[in-house]
């Protein structure tokens, strides 16, 4: 996909620092609010004042052309870009009613609440079983073994993996197919218990069967949790999002239903990438 | 000419080869313009004729230069008188000698038996005969062979491909001088240690609990019985070992640790040369270290507590070794916890863990095929360590599990055995040879592992 847009395309072409998101930003029963949103790498300014919500049980789809900032701005929601040193950001986050960049916010707990799954598969070189049971050992979420099995046994369940496991528990969590690893790592998050699930593309490195199947799962998954989703496939944010968010050049575009953004988008930007002429 | 001159003069005459080479390739291209049409560049061409030019003659050279002195002696010998046939090889040998001084110096001024200022004249006349047919032999096969290769020199003359060939050809070679130093080693070893156990048996070296090689040279000497059991020295050297490890790993794995996980990269930058700068310390001067400063603090210490702790303490050896080894397991485990996947680590905080966590269920079981595979090496380093051992470490074979006496080590004994007058066939001596045999066979298959480990662990992420 091309990161750059069209220069020759007037309309394309200006300036976007002056452009204001369209569509509604807000959400009536939001779960996580952001608000003017700046994120920088070093001096490089990555997102320019973006303002979000993420409804109650809502799945939320940000697309974009490459380095528009949707994977920095859903890394910024459980503060995994934490880890990255030059990484320095402004603005207020809110989970329901606690600032997730207050000082006295323990990351850990954070992270319990907020649980990311990443575009490659990574299981850690555990077994099955241990991938699952590794968030609620660190959380202490389990008091006895039984409670423990459980806890793996419907995780699993949750992800679509049981029956296809439940016999080899103990064989190692790399073993798997890609698209049964992808499954794993999102039993692993859902062990946890998580409130809200972030997804780095989490289908990018997967072949369509393995893809649609984890878009079902994200469907079931949305009756529990609030899904955030950052995709490369405009198909798949139509298919499993109630709300699709548009970034261009670390400015949010657009946030509409799917069904308008897709049919009848505000913003002129908007409909040229959804409409393949440029990204 | 001499063999000095002569390999001037083959450097001269590949030079001109080359040049004659490439004019002829271009000339039978039909100019500068027909390059096209050649299979290889000009360049190829005179390479080749260079090649076909100084490789024949200089081998020719050494081979020449390797065999001549025994041939002429062969024939000396042979010309020598009848009486002279009956003398013993060393005998004979003294005989070589004096003729070859002789022949060196001016014969008339010195007196001797006829027969050996005959010899001396004979040899100096052979040498000459010999250097010269040298030089005839050597100039014209580097010119034949130099007019041969001219006068293939056409456009079909895959040049190129020959010219790879040799090339690969002489570093397949170069890469193969440590295999066959291996080889030489491992069998001068092997025929040594053979020797050795035809007077000590097998087994009794093996298995034996005693070891005091000091044997009577003469008859009814007093002062040794030549007991030949290694057990006290492998003991000792796995004492010694084991102490090095217990302060190598843990130090050297949690430096590992600080330094690709929590150090800031201006931390990282100072620390990990001060670290390797360890590693170049001589071990000489880590043994005088233990022997002069950690050994007498150790006594020292120990007497306050009312223990009697040995100057020459397997305690002080160790721990210096350990020292040494740090920065050889700190830089092996760096090395793999860098190679374990950001992904992992991401994954980890994704969840919820902290920092610590992440390093002690994620991080150290992925990498710890890695970091053992690395200790391994460094325990065959410490088997191996000799000067740290040799300086601090004592002479008595001890069989004692106590770090606080005195014991020895394989590479001590080997040092002390072959160091000084030795009768070179007593088994004394070989036990040496011996000793060194079964050290090299543990250090191997401690490498082997090691390495199989490694690998095994290259392949989870690749």
């Amino acid at each position: 996909m091309k990161t750059k847009t069209n220069e020759n395309d007037p309309q394309i072409a200006q300036d976007v620092s002056t452009l204001q998101t369209v569509g509604n930003v807000f959400s009536d029963n939001a779960k996580m609010s952001m608000r003017n949103v700046n994120v920088f790498y070093d001096d490089k300014q990555a997102i320019h004042d973006v303002s979000l919500d993420i409804g109650k049980n809502e799945v939320v789809a940000m697309i974009g052309p490459s380095g528009c900032g949707k994977s920095t701005f859903l890394r910024c929601m459980n503060r995994m870009n934490d880890t990255i040193d030059s990484c320095r950001i402004e603005g207020d986050f809110r989970l329901e009613k606690d600032d997730i960049y207050h000082p006295k916010q323990d990351v850990v707990a954070l992270r319990a609440r907020v649980g990311i799954v990443f575009q490659k598969p990574n299981p850690f070189p555990k077994s099955i079983y241990d991938n699952v049971a590794y968030g609620p050992k660190v959380h202490g979420l389990a008091s006895s073994k039984t409670d423990l099995d459980e806890i793996v046994e419907v995780s699993l369940r949750k992800a679509g993996l049981w029956a296809e496991v439940k016999d080899r528990l103990t064989a190692p969590g790399t073993g798997l197919s890609g698209g049964q690893q992808q499954r794993l790592c999102i039993a692993r998050t859902i062990a946890v218990g998580p409130e809200v699930i972030l997804m780095d593309e989490p289908c990018s490195a997967l072949d369509p069967i393995a893809t649609a199947k984890i878009e079902e799962l994200m469907a079931e998954l949305s009756q529990n949790f609030t899904i955030a989703i950052v995709t490369h496939s405009m198909q798949q944010a139509a298919r499993v999002s109630q709300r699709t968010a548009y970034f261009h050049m670390g400015k949010l575009i657009e946030v509409n239903d799917t069904k308008r953004v897709f049919t009848n988008p505000e913003h002129e930007l908007t409909e040229a990438y959804i409409t393949g002429r440029f990204g | 000419m001499n063999t000095s001159m002569l390999l001037i003069l083959a450097l001269l005459l590949m030079a001109m080869a080359f040049t004659l080479g490439r004019k002829r390739s271009i000339a039978v291209a039909g100019g500068s313009q027909g390059i096209r049409n050649l299979n290889s560049l000009p360049g190829y061409y005179g390479t080749l004729s260079a090649l076909w030019c100084g490789i024949p003659s200089i081998l020719i050279l050494v081979v020449w230069v390797l065999f001549d002195d025994y041939i002429i002696q062969q024939v000396i010998i042979q010309e020598l008188p009848s009486s002279t046939q009956a003398l013993s090889e060393s005998e004979l040998g003294l005989l070589l000698n004096t003729v070859s001084n002789m022949a060196i110096n001016d014969t008339s001024t010195l007196s001797a038996e006829p027969y050996i200022i005959a010899a001396a004249e004979r040899l100096n006349g052979l040498q000459h005969i010999s250097q010269m047919a040298l030089t005839v032999v050597f100039i014209c096969v580097a010119m034949g062979l130099s007019l041969f290769s001219w006068m293939r020199v056409s456009p079909d003359l895959k040049a190129r491909v020959k010219v790879e060939n040799v090339f690969k050809i002489a570093l397949l070679m170069c890469a193969s001088i440590a295999v066959f130093t291996t080889a030489g080693i491992v069998f001068s070893v092997i025929f040594e240690s053979i020797k050795f156990f035809q007077s000590v048996p097998f087994f009794d070296f093996i298995f034996g609990l005693q070891w005091s090689p000091q044997m009577a040279i003469r008859e009814g000497q007093i002062g040794g019985s030549g007991a030949f059991g290694s057990v006290p020295l492998f003991a000792g050297t796995m004492l010694i070992s084991a102490i090095a490890m217990i302060i190598a790993v843990p130090a050297g794995l949690m430096a590992a640790i600080y330094l690709s996980e929590y150090a800031s990269p201006k931390v990282r930058t100072f620390v990990k040369p001060a670290l390797e700068v360890l590693a170049g310390v001589p071990t000489v001067v880590y043994g005088f270290f233990a022997a002069l400063t950690v050994a007498p603090y150790l006594r020292e210490t120990g007497s306050m507590f009312g223990l009697s702790v040995s100057s020459e303490s397997a305690l002080a050896a160790g721990l210096v070794m350990g020292v040494m080894i740090i920065p050889f397991v700190s830089s092996l485990s760096d090395d793999v916890i860098n190679a374990v996947p950001q992904s992992l680590r991401d994954g980890s905080f994704g969840l919820g863990a902290t920092h610590s966590e992440t390093i002690k269920q994620v991080i150290i079981p992925a990498a710890l095929p890695g970091i053992v595979g690395g200790i391994l090496l460094a325990v065959s380093r410490a088997i191996g360590e000799t000067m740290i051992v040799v300086m601090a470490a004592g002479l008595a074979a001890n069989l004692t599990a106590n770090p606080m006496e005195s014991v020895t080590t394989v590479t001590v004994q080997i040092v002390t055995l072959l160091v000084g007058d030795q009768e070179f066939n007593s088994p004394k001596t070989l036990s040496a040879f011996a000793l060194g045999l079964m050290l090299f066979v543990i250090t191997l298959i401690l490498n082997s592992v090691a390495l199989m480990v490694v690998k095994k662990y290259r392949e989870q992420y690749e």
